[in-house]
């Protein structure tokens, strides 16, 4: 199968690899995926004070469509709102990468782990703020 | 960036062979020259595609021990694996019924099967062992009044593991039923002997041995004989199994090529030996977490299908561009479905989308060999460096205790 530039630059190039501190109470982690599905994406998020997702990190266990597209997410979502990365959708990642059809569930797979990593850190937020409220 | 102006080194000779220069020369002249057809009896150019295709048929059945006269051209492995099991299907089937092959059977072996099972047949598909080989012992219970065959390839074309294939001759020829091997990975790889195996019905193939591709054979034993319904019906050609045109040129090659096996088997065996255990050696003695799938004994030495764990097999494909192999990961097959194979062996679905297969050969020379261990070794720290699964697994955290979501 040939790799579109796009998909070939992310995977040579992948951009924030690496991991951020699970217990921080500003990070949020998405692990979306299994083994043995043959692919697994772990994508986290450090949030600000006004709610922007200053830093973003992964690490993908998958084909190279799959490391490119979480590459691609953390690229998009730095510097954006938490509802603004929510909502990007996996078409936009797909169209971008030019992935092929066989490839699109690489790029829903993204998706889910920036929501997946959005959701951890509102419900540790939520968590706090409880907490707050009974002290 | 890999250089784009070279191509990548060969590594996938299970897939298919180049053919030999010395057999290319031997086709030539059938081709212009000496183009006749094999069946025209009344002129030269009969007579002397004739005399080529006969030749190449002793070719053919010395490497195994059998007569020429055992001997039908086919045009691949696929077409003998289907004449062996629905040719005698068709002769035998009115009384027996039973068919016995193992799950990790090539496709075409497989597919025939579910073929005959809506036909009405009754199939059993054996499980292997860890280390691939079929259990003998299960073979005999799985045996029946009413068995017709069995059918178990010689040597798997995706981990290499050579089947007790005398034993298994030896149980079918004590009870009369008839044995079918799929040598297709294995002729002229190994010394082979239809009469000390009690083989019945062996399927080969031209480029898996450094012949042309479309063509190929099936062995059929003449004594006690074994009947077969033709599956493709015509001029009455390869004594009514097999009608239609020789292709002279093709055969000739595949003639070539066996008896360049047979002289070269032992040298070319033990050079290959070699070169697979320095690759063996200078991958897992430099790097962590590899697995050997298959048996580490029984196996062919050109085939080394390894597991990196922790790191996709595709994204492990476009890291080593450089390298031409294969993998039994479910995003380079069409199914999506990681390894049947490696399934069958219990390997792990998680360890089966990191098999990477690396097919050596006739051509693969020492520095092709230490080059891939390079390139290899040069990415696998790259790749596990992304994998949210190798980190885990330095943090001690077992995968299997995760509760995965399955998409």
């Amino acid at each position: 199968m040939a790799y579109s530039d796009k998909v070939l630059d992310h995977y040579e190039n992948p951009r924030n690899v690496g991991k951020l501190d699970e217990k921080d109470s500003t990070v949020g982690t998405g692990l979306v995926g299994a083994p043995a599905c043959g692919d697994v994406m772990k994508l986290q998020i450090k949030v600000n004070d006004q709610g922007v997702i200053e830093d973003a990190k992964f690490k993908t266990f998958g084909c190279g469509s799959a490391i490119a597209s979480s590459s691609l997410a953390t690229e998009w979502i730095k510097g954006r709102s938490l509802d603004e990365a929510a909502s990007i959708k996996n078409v936009e990642i797909a169209q971008h990468l030019s992935l092929p059809p066989v490839k699109i569930h690489c790029s829903m797979l993204a998706e889910d782990a920036i929501k997946a990593a959005v959701e951890d850190y509102r419900s540790k937020k939520q968590g706090e703020e409880k907490q707050k409220v009974s002290a | 960036m890999t250089s784009n102006n070279k191509r990548p080194i060969y590594m996938d000779y299970q897939a298919t062979t180049p053919v030999d220069p010395r057999v290319f020369d031997e086709m030539k002249p059938y081709f212009m020259e000496k183009f006749g057809n094999a069946h025209s009896r009344t002129h030269l150019y009969g007579w002397e595609a004739e005399e080529a295709v006969e030749k190449a048929r002793q070719q053919v059945a010395d490497l195994i021990g059998a007569g020429s006269k055992e001997i039908i051209f086919t045009s691949g492995a696929t077409e003998s694996n289907n004449l062996a099991l629905k040719g005698l299907a068709g002769f035998y089937g009115d009384k027996k019924k039973h068919i016995i092959t193992v799950n990790t059977e090539h496709k075409c072996v497989l597919d025939s099967c579910r073929y005959l099972e809506r036909e009405g047949f009754d199939v059993t598909y054996m499980h292997v062992q860890k280390n691939g080989l079929i259990d003998l012992e299960e073979l005999k219970k799985a045996l029946r009044e009413d068995t017709l065959v069995v059918s178990v390839m010689t040597v798997n074309n995706e981990i290499g593991v050579i089947q007790p294939i005398k034993e298994i001759g030896a149980i079918c020829r004590e009870r009369s039923i008839f044995f079918h091997t799929d040598a297709a990975q294995a002729f002229g790889k190994i010394p082979l002997n239809v009469e000390d195996m009690n083989i019945d019905l062996m399927s080969i193939s031209g480029h898996k041995i450094y012949g042309p591709k479309g063509v190929g054979a099936l062995y059929v034993r003449r004594r006690p004989r074994v009947r077969l319904e033709a599956q493709i019906n015509g001029g009455g050609q390869e004594r009514g199994f097999r009608s239609g045109t020789l292709p002279t040129p093709l055969i000739v090659g595949l003639g070539k090529a066996a008896e360049i096996a047979g002289k070269e088997m032992q040298a070319e065996n033990e050079r290959l030996h070699y070169l697979s255990d320095k690759l063996y050696k200078g991958l897992t003695d430099n790097i962590p977490e590899v697995y050997l799938n298959g048996d580490a004994e029984h196996r062919i030495p050109g085939n080394l299908n390894l597991s990196f764990a922790y790191i996709e097999g595709e994204s492990m494909l476009m890291a080593i561009r450089e390298l031409a192999v294969s993998s039994g990961s479910a995003c380079t097959s069409a199914s999506l479905e990681p390894s049947y194979v490696l399934r069958a062996l219990g390997v792990g679905d998680d360890l089966a989308h990191t098999s990477i297969r690396f097919g050596i050969g006739r051509f693969t020379t020492e520095e092709e060999v230490e080059r891939a261990i390079e390139i290899v070794k040069n990415n696998v720290e790259k790749l596990r460096e992304l994998s949210p699964l190798w980190d885990m697994a330095q943090e001690g955290i077992d995968i299997n205790s995760i509760e995965w979501a399955h998409h």
